[in-house]
């Protein structure tokens, strides 16, 4: 990463008269009219009258400005990226020539369904490879990312309760460690929240669970492991008592890599499930999306699921063929314009074929075994308040030693001028100082090593230089923004 | 090991040493027995790339290659520049989390706010967010800020002239959210501005009326009157509208709307089957505070200098939980910076020349067509700026199933003798030739 400041804008770099593209010719002669009173004319009081200022730049300008921009900008391929529940791992290569092929990107969503076979295939391909990795009976593919999963999800259990005219259940239980879109989610799907409490040892108290269970709860969140990289050990309990009050389990999936290759949530008795492919199959953040939130149902909630659907069917002569489902009484809805975001869908397949079943069951075990490393090589210095194995990631409650000063934030800032990304800070909210650690199982043991000796030398730092850390970061291309500025006066567009 | 995968056997016991166990299913130990996968996923076997390529390929081979196409329904086939796609591959912005630590991220918030800005003065509102999923979810996100901004107010009226995809995707969210929709009826085509009257004085609960600009038949509503009209029952206007046309058109800015909400594909996204797309929501200042997803600011850094973050968090999921605006966290950040690349290449004068362009090529396929007869504009008087209705005695199937043999895809069919054909600054003259070719050979 450039440590050096770009910072100028597109508009700043805009001369008048210059010009980044030409238009392909369309042969039709400047002077075709066409026969009198066919197209009616566009009335004035119809057109635009502001003026419209975009840039005016040659091709050259636009490309270096958007490099150097890129500079300045730190990602998975830079560096080190240990932010917890982000599964910040390796986004393969491979994936993106996949996503990009010309047969795939030159199709129309309203095409005859003859003619997109190769779409279709693909999209029932990866429902039905990610139905075996979830322990589902079917996934539909059209959220767009995991908060749209879950909002999906919740509908699906709605629906499926209204189909039995059980419609008093208005309730999600969600644990209180709970990422904020799952009580998000359910306001938007019109559900109430409720919280129930964790233990002391950081998983869901049952028995505080246990009474919230009534006819007015139509489904308990959960992710397991929780945000605390902790495993819900008590699920298939937990999962029993749900049922027995007919609500439903779901399980949300931002913490499903380290379950690869171990345990599906069909299997721990979850109903309906999303998976975030920006983490768990390494399609890339994209500095905030596109990303990708299939949702998953076990047998019997199929009809439930968002339209359109992809169904295989056999073809006239015998073969597979594939078709949309576009109409249905008991579908939820639709919940986009279409199948989702394809080209993310495409990124995922091609993952799941480059790792084969072999390779999908290691990820979760190397996942596990490089946070538990990187856990038990800093709780000398760091506060774990939950002892014991964690998953794919943990929490530290800040330093050890709290006569420093040195807060979460300063530790996660000091980190930066050390060439890593920031953990997760301030989340779970079950702690003051939360520093969520996921390395992911694509990292090697020198970078974890690196890693972990800078981590104690802030600690040192903490203790002996504590300026250095409290004034953090030093060493990028800018520091100390003023936030409450931003918000107080906001300035959200350009104006010279 | 995988390739992915890089530790070695002996790193693998000295880590395992630390962690104080012997195997790394001791880390496992709090999962029940019964819960662990008895065997390997059913899935197939490692590939290498050659033969994930191959695996891919073979899907290709599926797709009926596609040389013009004529269908546009919301999304259409536009002219993608190199360099936005070589740009928006740059790991630095690919492979980046969503920007909260600025410090680090200073490329993927200039792009953003670069982003605000363009879209901004396109849609003429004040504010822009940094996106949404779709069109069609930012329509039903404009509808839920209308509620919010509505307090007491449930209820939302909807044209009937917008795209049923978007529709049902409203229709969706209001179920659930408790939103009661009523549609304004069409009258020839457009939106039926005496109905949209009786509906406003029959309710004392709208929150908001959404309007499409195109609508779905690709006809350019006259939507004079219409936001003093919302405006006086204390109601929000929402503009659902083809982000680039706003180039050409009366933006919703010019026509006192509060929201303007849709689909940015249009401005260069490749069509993909679907997605990534882009959703874009813009508002007036006024509604800032119930805007939905990310926002990114101006400010200064310790140093003085410019630079940007992301700004008014306290309306978002992480921080108000079940309290928040939407629950919107992942959007489609690095869509934002295609179109903000597309945008800086095409600059005013390249999105009006493609309009100019697509309109011209539209105005030829339709003379054509009435030429070659048995054909007439569904709603012969309204004006179209690239899409329109066209209502034909010739077996629109059979059309369809013509024109593809040759890779042309004719248009939408959205009734029997009903086809909503779009052109671009994609298509050439000969292929409307082609088209019309086909198109004779059926008269």
């Amino acid at each position: 990463m450039n440590r050096e400041l770009y910072g100028k804008l597109v508009f700043e770099l805009s001369r008048q008269g210059r010009r980044g593209y030409r238009l392909p010719d369309n042969h039709i002669p400047d002077n075709f009219t066409p026969a009198d009173d066919t197209v009616p004319e566009i009335p004035d009081n119809l057109l635009r009258r502001d003026a419209l200022t975009l840039p005016e730049c040659d091709e050259l300008t636009v490309v270096r400005h958007y490099n150097n921009m890129s500079t300045n900008n730190f990602g998975v391929d830079t560096g080190f990226y240990p932010l917890g529940s982000c599964t910040m791992k390796y986004n393969p290569k491979i994936n993106e020539e996949m996503a990009t092929h010309r047969a795939f990107t030159r199709t129309h969503p309203a095409a005859p369904q003859q003619d997109v076979q190769g779409n279709l295939k693909l999209y029932h391909t990866l429902q039905t490879y990610l139905s075996e990795i979830g322990g589902m009976a079917e996934f539909t593919l059209n959220p767009f990312a995991g908060a749209h999963g879950e909002l999906t999800g919740l509908m699906v259990i709605r629906a499926y309760h209204d189909s039995r005219n059980d419609r008093q259940r208005r309730k999600v239980i969600v644990p209180d460690s709970a990422h904020g879109t799952n009580p998000a989610s359910a306001a938007v799907a019109g559900l109430e929240v409720v919280e129930v409490k964790s233990r002391p040892d950081g998983t869901v108290d049952v028995d505080d669970l246990r009474p919230l269970l009534d006819e007015t709860v139509a489904a308990v969140m959960m992710t397991n492991p929780n945000t605390l990289g902790l495993f819900e050990r008590n699920i298939p309990e937990i999962a029993r008592l749900a049922h027995e009050a007919g609500a439903l389990m779901y399980y949300d999936g931002a913490n499903l890599n380290p379950m690869l290759g171990i345990a599906r949530p069909g299997d721990m008795g979850f109903d309906v499930m999303h998976i975030n492919l920006h983490k768990t199959f390494s399609t890339p953040h994209g500095g905030g999306g596109p990303g990708s939130g299939p949702v998953g149902v076990r047998a019997g909630l199929e009809q439930f699921l968002p339209l359109p659907r992809v169904e295989k069917i056999e073809a006239p002569d015998g073969g597979e063929a594939y078709r949309l489902v576009t109409e249905s009484t008991e579908a939820l809805g639709a919940v986009s314009a279409t199948l989702g975001n394809f080209a993310v869908q495409a990124r995922a397949l091609a993952y799941i074929l480059s790792l084969g079943s072999e390779g999908l069951m290691q990820v979760g075990p190397l996942a596990t075994l490089n946070a538990n490393y990187i856990k038990e090589s800093l709780k000398d210095d760091y506060l774990l308040p939950i002892e014991g194995v964690c998953k794919h990631e943990f929490v530290f409650d800040g330093l050890r030693d709290k006569s420093t000063g040195v807060t979460t934030l300063n530790i996660a800032k000091r980190l930066l001028d050390h060439g890593y990304h920031a953990p997760t800070i301030y989340f779970p909210l079950l702690f003051h100082e939360s520093l969520m650690i996921e390395p992911t199982e694509t990292e090697s043991k020198e970078t974890l090593d690196s890693f972990i000796e800078v981590m104690h030398d802030i600690a040192r730092e903490a203790r002996e230089t504590p300026d250095v850390v409290l004034t953090a970061p030093h060493n990028t291309p800018i520091a100390h923004p003023d936030d409450t500025a931003a918000a107080l006066n906001p300035v959200t567009t350009f104006t010279l | 090991m995988h390739r992915y995968f890089p530790h070695t056997a002996g790193e693998i016991e000295q880590m395992l040493a630390r962690c104080g166990v012997s195997k790394i299913a001791d880390l496992y130990s709090d999962v029940p027995p019964q819960l662990m996968l008895a065997e390997p996923y059913r899935l197939p076997a490692e590939m290498s790339e050659t033969e994930v390529r191959e695996f891919f390929d073979t899907l290709a081979d599926m797709n009926r290659p596609l040389k013009a196409c004529f269908a546009g329904g919301g999304f259409y086939d536009h002219y993608t520049p190199a360099v936005a796609s070589s740009i928006a591959s740059r790991s630095e912005f690919l492979t980046a989390y969503t920007p909260y630590q600025p410090e680090i991220s200073q490329g993927t918030l200039q792009y953003i706010f670069e982003y605000q800005t363009m879209m901004s003065r396109l849609t003429g509102l004040e504010i822009s967010n940094a996106s949404m999923y779709d069109g069609a979810t930012a329509t039903a996100e404009a509808m839920m800020m209308a509620v919010a901004a509505g307090r007491k107010k449930r209820r939302v009226l909807v044209s009937a002239t917008i795209n049923p995809a978007v529709r049902a995707v409203v229709d969706t969210y209001a179920r659930f959210h408790g939103v009661e929709i009523e549609t304004v009826k069409e009258t020839d085509g457009v939106t039926d501005l005496t109905d949209l009257a009786r509906l406003l004085d029959a309710h004392n609960d709208v929150a908001g009326v959404i309007m499409p600009q195109p609508n779905f038949y690709g006809i350019v509503e006259n939507l004079d009157g219409v936001a003093d009209m919302v405006h006086a029952k204390k109601a929000l206007l929402i503009m659902n509208c083809v982000a680039a046309d706003l180039a050409t058109l009366r933006t919703p800015g010019e026509w006192g709307a509060d929201i303007a909400c849709g689909d940015a594909q249009s401005l260069g996204i490749p069509l993909s089957y679907g997605g990534p797309y882009l959703g874009y929501l813009c508002a007036t200042k006024a509604l800032m505070r119930k805007m939905p997803g990310r926002i990114v600011g101006a400010t200064t850094d310790g140093e003085g200098r410019r630079c940007f973050v992301l700004t008014l968090q306290a309306r978002e999921q992480h921080i108000r939980r079940e309290k928040a605006t939407s629950n919107i966290c992942s959007n489609q950040g690095l869509m934002t910076l295609f179109v903000a690349v597309c945008m800086s290449l095409l600059g005013t004068a390249g999105l009006r020349e493609a309009a100019y362009r697509g309109h011209q090529t539209a105005c030829y396929l339709l003379d054509s067509l009435l030429k070659a007869g048995r054909c007439r504009l569904r709603f012969p008087d309204k004006p179209f700026l690239n899409e329109f209705l066209l209502e034909t005695e010739v077996d629109v199937d059979m059309l369809i199933s013509r024109c593809m043999e040759q890779g042309i895809l004719p248009g939408i069919k959205l009734g029997e003798n009903l086809l909503l054909m779009a052109a671009t600054e994609m298509q050439t003259r000969e292929d409307v030739d082609r088209l019309t070719a086909i198109y004779k050979s059926l008269c």
